[in-house]
Formats: structure tokens, C-alpha cells, sequence
């Protein structure tokens, strides 16, 4: 895609950028949103359950979100939302001028990773060795 | 090469001191947010790790209102779009235009900011401050380190409006919005890790 570059060499948007990247952030944002909210309904009293059944017009047995889809909805829309902020917002693209912002973000993702799945990993296995006593 | 990307060649080439300082500062500054994203991640780490640990306290169920939550997403979300409506201004050159839309983002963030403080305020004042539980006390560290940052960000940008009227959009102060501009995109992604793995997940008991 063509880079646009002015000040001082940076990266810069269009309206038409801004205005997208703002759209799909809202949908990205409505989704899980959406999703834990009828999860949360369903689980709890079931007038509810039966209210947004009426109005949403879904059989008996569509109402009531798996969990883990919402779990996974929350995930997947967060990682995409946060792709659209970097490509829209931030100019972020695989072009020569973005090479080493995106290296050294991708980099900044690995140690990120390490951390969270690393603390998560010792925490949990500490806590299985630990059920005993 | 067209006669305009000619006369940007030879200006670059004229202007190269110049113009490699002001690409450093903009890349050390993305290396800073970096570093910054670090620090967070070992806030969300730490909150991942004590997410369940309620003490017999609440649990996220009980305390987060989703609606209001909505709502500070909301603003972020249009404090980001307005930031980047003062850059298409800053890139016209257009002083005025680049002051209304700074404003205008300084406002949504300081609604999100008052918001914020508000539902601590509620949460403290009910007995459930950062000492109640393992996952209070990592929630008020993690969602109150973005709010320190939100609230500098704040300070940064009024400072900014003031020199854009002082000095307009002369080359050192167009570096400095494209700086906080980063800075301020940036706040809006932790935000997004924020509500999903804190709020929503939270409710998902």
C-alpha cells in the first residue's frame, strides 16, 4: 500500500483512515461487549433469559452463550481491535518506512508473551504442586 | 521521479541533519511506548495471576457495571479518533483547527478521567480498595497505572495547546504532537486489553 510520509518522515492518515479505524473499533468494541452480556443474562435469572429471547426472536435453545465462545470472542475481538488501532491510528504497515517500528513492536509482542504466558504457567504449576498442603 | 518527489528529495537532502534528529526522536519515542507496553504487560501478568484470588471479597460480578464501562470505552475511543483529527489539521497547517480538535480530545479524555476516579472513589468507599483482596489489589494497580498515564497524557497535551498558541505549528512542536499523538494511540490499545481481560472477562465468572 502506498505510505504517505510529511512530517519530519512520519506516517500520516486520511479521514477516510480515521473514520474506518473508528467504525471498526466500535464493532469491535459492541461484540464482546454483546457477548458477555447475554452470556451474564443467561446465566442469571431467567426472566431475562425469556426477554431477550422476545425480543431477539431466537429459539429456546439459541439463547444461552457457551462460555468459552464468549471467552474466545473476548480474545479474538480484543487482538483485531488492537490490530485496527496499529494500522489505522498508528500507521503501521509492512512498507520500508514502518520496517523498524513493526520489528521492534513485533519484538516488544515476543517479550510480552514470555511474561504473561511465562507468570501464568509458573503460577498455575506452582498451584498444582501446591494442592496438597 | 515525478518534479515532486524530486524537490522533497532535494529539501530532505538539504534539511538531512535536521531531518535524521527529528526521525530519532520519533523512533526513540516509539522505543520508549515499547518499554512502557513492557511495564504494563507485567501489570496484566500480575493481574492474570491474581484474577481469582478474591479473599472471600467480591468478585468482578459484583463490582463492574458494563454500561459504565461501555461508556468510558466510548470516550477513549472518540478522544483517539479526535487526536487524529487534529494531526489532518496539524498536516494542513491549519492552527485553529489543530486547537479545537486537541480540545476536543483533552475533554473526552478528562470525562474518561472522571469517570475513572469516580468508580474508585465508590469502590474504596465500600471497603473495596487495592487492600481487600489480591484481585482488588492488582485491578486498582493495573487500571490505576493507565489512568496516572491517561492523566499525564492530559497535562502533556494542555501544555502542547498552550505552545501551539504561543509558538503555532512551528517544526519543533508539530515533533512533540506526533510524540503525544503515539502516546495517546497508545493508551487507547492498553485500554482495549484493559476492558477485555479486567471488565469482561471479570463478568464471565
Amino acid at each position: 500500500m502506498t505510505q504517505n510520509t510529511s512530517i519530519a518522515g512520519e506516517a500520516h492518515g486520511s479521514l477516510r483512515g480515521y473514520a474506518t479505524g473508528f467504525v471498526l473499533s466500535l464493532i469491535l468494541t459492541a461484540i464482546p461487549f454483546a457477548l458477555v452480556m447475554v452470556e451474564s443474562a443467561s446465566s442469571s435469572v431467567p426472566v431475562v433469559g425469556i426477554f431477550i429471547e422476545r425480543n431477539l426472536q431466537l429459539s429456546r435453545y439459541a439463547v444461552g452463550v457457551d462460555r468459552s465462545v464468549v471467552i474466545a470472542g473476548i480474545f479474538v475481538a480484543a487482538a483485531v481491535q488492537i490490530l485496527v488501532h496499529l494500522h489505522y491510528f498508528l500507521h503501521m504497515d509492512r512498507s520500508s518506512s514502518q520496517r523498524w517500528n513493526l520489528m521492534t513492536f513485533l519484538f516488544t509482542v515476543l517479550v510480552m508473551a514470555i511474561f504473561i504466558g511465562g507468570s501464568l504457567w509458573i503460577m498455575f504449576d506452582l498451584h498444582y504442586r501446591m494442592m496438597g498442603s | 521521479m515525478t518534479a515532486y518527489a524530486q524537490t522533497i528529495d532535494a529539501a530532505q537532502a538539504a534539511d538531512h541533519g535536521h531531518h535524521d534528529a527529528r526521525e530519532n526522536q520519533a523512533f526513540g519515542f516509539w522505543l520508549y511506548i515499547l518499554s512502557d507496553l513492557i511495564l504494563f504487560s507485567a501489570l496484566f501478568a500480575t493481574f492474570a495471576v491474581q484474577m481469582r484470588s478474591f479473599a472471600g471479597g467480591p468478585t468482578g460480578k459484583e463490582l463492574f457495571d458494563l454500561g459504565y464501562v461501555a461508556g468510558e470505552t466510548l470516550l477513549l475511543l472518540l478522544s483517539s479518533a479526535g487526536f487524529g483529527l487534529a494531526m489532518l489539521a496539524l498536516r494542513e497547517g491549519r492552527r485553529n483547527r489543530v486547537l479545537r480538535w486537541l480540545g476536543v480530545t483533552f475533554l473526552l479524555g478528562l470525562g474518561f478521567i472522571l469517570m475513572e476516579i469516580h468508580e474508585f472513589h465508590g469502590l474504596i468507599a465500600e471497603g473495596n480498595g487495592p487492600n481487600r483482596s489480591g484481585f482488588l489489589s492488582a485491578y486498582f494497580t493495573l487500571v490505576g497505572t493507565h489512568g496516572i498515564h491517561v492523566t499525564f497524557g492530559l497535562i502533556w497535551m494542555a501544555v502542547l495547546m498552550l505552545q501551539v498558541v504561543v509558538k503555532g505549528l512551528s517544526a519543533p512542536v508539530q515533533g512533540r504532537l506526533l510524540r503525544l499523538s503515539v502516546f495517546w494511540h497508545f493508551l487507547d490499545i492498553v485500554w482495549i486489553g484493559v476492558f477485555s481481560v479486567v471488565y469482561l472477562l471479570g463478568m464471565v465468572q
